[in-house]
């Protein structure tokens, strides 16, 4: 067997992996690679113009295909702008490997030109990483990465390759199926405890399933299996941000989101139910609110395949560690052996009903300004035969796109839920419109937002992506004023959007479409417009700047302390709770 | 406003691991990255071929975070298994220290006397110091360091723990 270089073996074996998209962005450190990636033609590699936007595109065409994203960038600054990405991949659980340049071993250490300790750094923004320091192992360092971040809950990944290593020449095979000697993921549940869930479900009267991302990453057999085993129950469906899409938002049982910006139903139903069947979920403090009022007369199930998801956050009464499919499916099976009939639920779903009639989304309009929640619906309405991809940004827009957005299926919201990144929206489009070429891709984006990674709409004119840019322009970081107006007597301290550009003329210098929509009724043409544009279209969407987002349960406040509209607003918190994010 | 504490327990953890470069410092950072308490870390290969190292930690949590630092500990991909010995049951701790003590005349001669009380070995002798090497409970060594100080300590280096579980089962 000849001898080839480390970059020609880190090609090979990503071939070998099924690799199709390299997000990079070239550099000293990497150069060798590169050469290797010219003489090639299998992979594609996606030119950015920021390594954080080559993260988020990563992760956009993983959370749209469900296959693992990859990233290639330079040592230093190459890799430490991929921090950012990278820590973000690791709280959304999405599978993703970094390819990131190094120094050259004998460099290493010496403070050398572009060099950082890119495994020192990434250490605790990881799910693993490596500093691979000789061309044999390299081959099979890059398989076992990928198993590591595709298997269990999934997560990023870094492979730190000095420049020697890519230059210097070794064999390598491709290994057969990988049997890691201490990393081995529980998939399978614990059939008693499936059992005894089932049991708990049957018997239950107020029952309530509470699903996150977790349904998602499983994959598509889990969304099925979660849809069939609500159709036997007949048990109402909250989710997370994360997990939108799971169960239709056309779907009689769906309660709409749940949490800080969750529906009015949602979260009554969560705090009075007796079983709460938690699945892919991880109690997040979004979501809890207050812990000490958080569901308090309910049992809780959680199924999760991270154990240290369990009793992190809140204690819960039967743990199942597994792969979410695995255990609804068994779930399923045990329902149908056990022969249980569909529980009569009517008194619950009188109770919700109750709280659906509150109608917590509806919103006052006046005259020609746009509220920013009817610019989500119409566009909703105009876009929804087409199942499209939505990707947003951070803020306002982002909870209003997830109460205003119906979403049918899995892998069609792609969001920043955990760390919550600004600029996450633009370059996660572009990675889904690669994973998904035929699909409409809409960015929902604030103005604030859409400029953390506005270079990347060169980007997409490069690779002539036709995603759409959709800005709910309010000339304010629109949550951080709110949070001011909430607690700091709206003291808008630096959150007023200055020195704006004109966004058409922006759109336009990139080589695309740009159009303006002012008043309410330029509304639906300026949709249909974008719509109808074969290429990318960026919308500067006026809309009211002084907006809330409702309902909200304010941080350190209970589910029950709810606030419903703008009257309910007191201007101030108290130091505890200002403590809180 | 006063940032909460709740109460806490004393655990020894003992984790296996793969002796790979950087093991240390992801062991370690994980409990920094998360803020728990790291009282105590001794680390050394244990295996023949050397590829496999114990750390053993001694730290301060309450239960549930507890709960979370195994967790936690037993996701990472180059950790074998985590055992809290504190919990499992019995185990024997010991802790090794070597303590430099310099004085002539009364306090020379208590300090040795004291060292036999101990049970702690000379390592190190000149006319005007001594250096001693003592090994027992923490609680032993604390007491020695305190008494040696009244008698000249001008130095101490301690290990830290390391532990065993008693009985035939390993860990």
């Amino acid at each position: 067997m000849t001898e080839k270089s480390g970059a020609d073996i880190l090609i090979e074996a990503l071939t070998d992996l099924g690799v199709e998209v390299v997000f990079g962005y070239p550099g000293g450190a990497v150069l060798p690679i590169y050469d290797a990636l010219f003489k090639q033609d299998r992979i594609k590699h996606i030119l950015v113009r920021h390594e954080q936007a080559a993260t988020h595109a990563a992760e956009g065409y993983a959370r749209s295909t469900g296959k693992p994203g990859v990233v290639l960038v330079t040592s230093g600054p190459g890799a430490t702008n991929a921090i950012t990405g990278i820590t973000d991949a690791l709280l959304d659980s999405i599978p993703m490997v970094v390819i990131t340049g190094q120094v050259p071993t004998t460099l290493i250490g010496t403070d050398a030109f572009q060099e950082a300790d890119t495994v020192g750094i990434t250490r605790h923004c990881t799910k693993h990483n490596y500093l691979v320091k000789r061309p044999e192992l390299l081959g099979a360092t890059v398989h076992e990465a990928f198993h590591i971040a595709t298997s269990g809950r999934p997560g990023p990944v870094v492979i730190d390759i000095p420049k020697d290593v890519q230059v210097a020449t070794a064999r390598y095979e491709a290994p057969g199926p990988i049997q890691h000697k201490t990393y081995r993921p529980q998939t399978e549940p614990d059939l008693a405890k499936i059992q005894e869930a089932v049991d708990m479900l049957a018997a239950a009267e107020r029952p309530i399933f509470y699903t996150g991302g977790g349904v998602i990453n499983s994959g598509p057999e889990a969304t099925r299996l979660l849809r069939e085993l609500v159709a036997l129950t007949g048990a109402p469906v909250t989710s997370t941000l994360m997990g939108l899409g799971a169960l239709p938002a056309s779907s009689d049982q769906w309660l709409g989101m749940l949490g800080m910006h969750g529906t009015y139903e949602a979260n009554l139903a969560m705090n009075q139910a007796d079983l709460i069947i938690a699945v892919g979920s991880r109690f997040d403090d979004r979501v809890t609110g207050r812990l000490d009022a958080f569901a308090p007369n309910s049992r809780k199930v959680h199924i999760d395949i991270d154990r240290s998801s369990v009793n992190k956050n809140v204690r819960v009464d039967l743990p199942i560690i597994a792969d979410c499919a695995r255990a609804l499916d068994a779930m399923v099976e045990s329902w149908k052996t056990r022969g249980h009939p569909k529980p009569d639920l009517g008194e619950w779903w009188s109770r919700i009903e109750g709280w659906r009639a509150r109608r917590c989304l509806d919103f006052p309009e006046a005259g020609d300004v746009i509220m920013p929640q009817r610019a989500i619906r119409a566009l909703y309405e105009a876009t929804k035969h087409r199942a499209p991809i939505i990707t947003t940004e951070v803020g306002q827009h982002q909870m209003w796109a997830a109460q205003h957005f119906g979403f049918e299926a899995p892998n069609k919201w792609l969001t920043s839920g955990g760390l919550g990144t600004m600029g996450y929206g633009l370059p996660a489009a572009i990675g889904a419109q690669l994973g998904e070429p035929d699909a409409l891709v809409i960015d929902i984006a604030g103005e604030a937002s859409i400029q953390m990674n506005i270079q990347e709409l060169a980007t997409a004119t490069q690779y002539r992506l036709p995603v759409k840019i959709f800005i709910l322009n309010n000339e304010y970081m629109g949550m951080v004023r709110q949070w001011q107006e909430l607690t700091y007597q709206s003291r808008y301290s630096e959150s007023y959007s200055d020195a704006l550009p004109d966004f058409v003329k922006l759109a336009e210098a990139y080589g695309w479409k740009g159009i303006r929509i002012d008043k309410r009724g330029e509304l639906d043409d300026g949709i249909q417009a974008m719509l109808n544009h074969d290429g990318p279209v960026l919308v500067d969407c006026r809309v009211a700047k002084l907006a809330n987002c409702f309902p909200m349960i304010p941080s350190g406040a209970a589910h029950t302390e709810m606030m419903l509209q703008a009257s309910e607003v007191s201007g101030e918190m108290d130091d505890e709770a200002k403590a809180l994010v | 406003m006063h940032i909460k504490e709740e109460a806490i327990e004393r655990h020894t953890l003992a984790v296996i691991v793969d002796n790979e470069p950087g093991i240390l410092a992801r062991i370690a950072g994980l409990f920094t990255a998360r803020g728990y308490n790291i009282s105590s870390l001794t680390v050394s290969e244990i295996s023949d071929d050397d590829l496999i190292s114990r750390i053993t930690i001694v730290t301060f949590a309450s239960a549930p975070v507890m709960e979370q630092i195994i967790a936690q500990l037993e996701r990472l991909v180059p950790v074998h298994k985590v055992v809290d010995l504190t919990a499992k049951g019995e185990h024997v701790e010991r802790e090794l220290a070597l303590i430099k003590v310099v004085g002539t005349g009364d306090h020379r001669i208590e300090a040795l006397r004291l060292a036999e009380v101990y049970r702690a070995r000379v390592v190190d002798a000149t006319i005007s110091s001594f250096v001693f090497e003592v090994t027992g409970t923490i609680d032993k060594i604390d007491k020695f360091v305190e008494l040696m100080r009244e008698v000249g300590l001008i130095e101490v280096a301690r290990t830290g723990i390391v532990a065993i579980s008693r009985g035939r089962e390993p860990a």
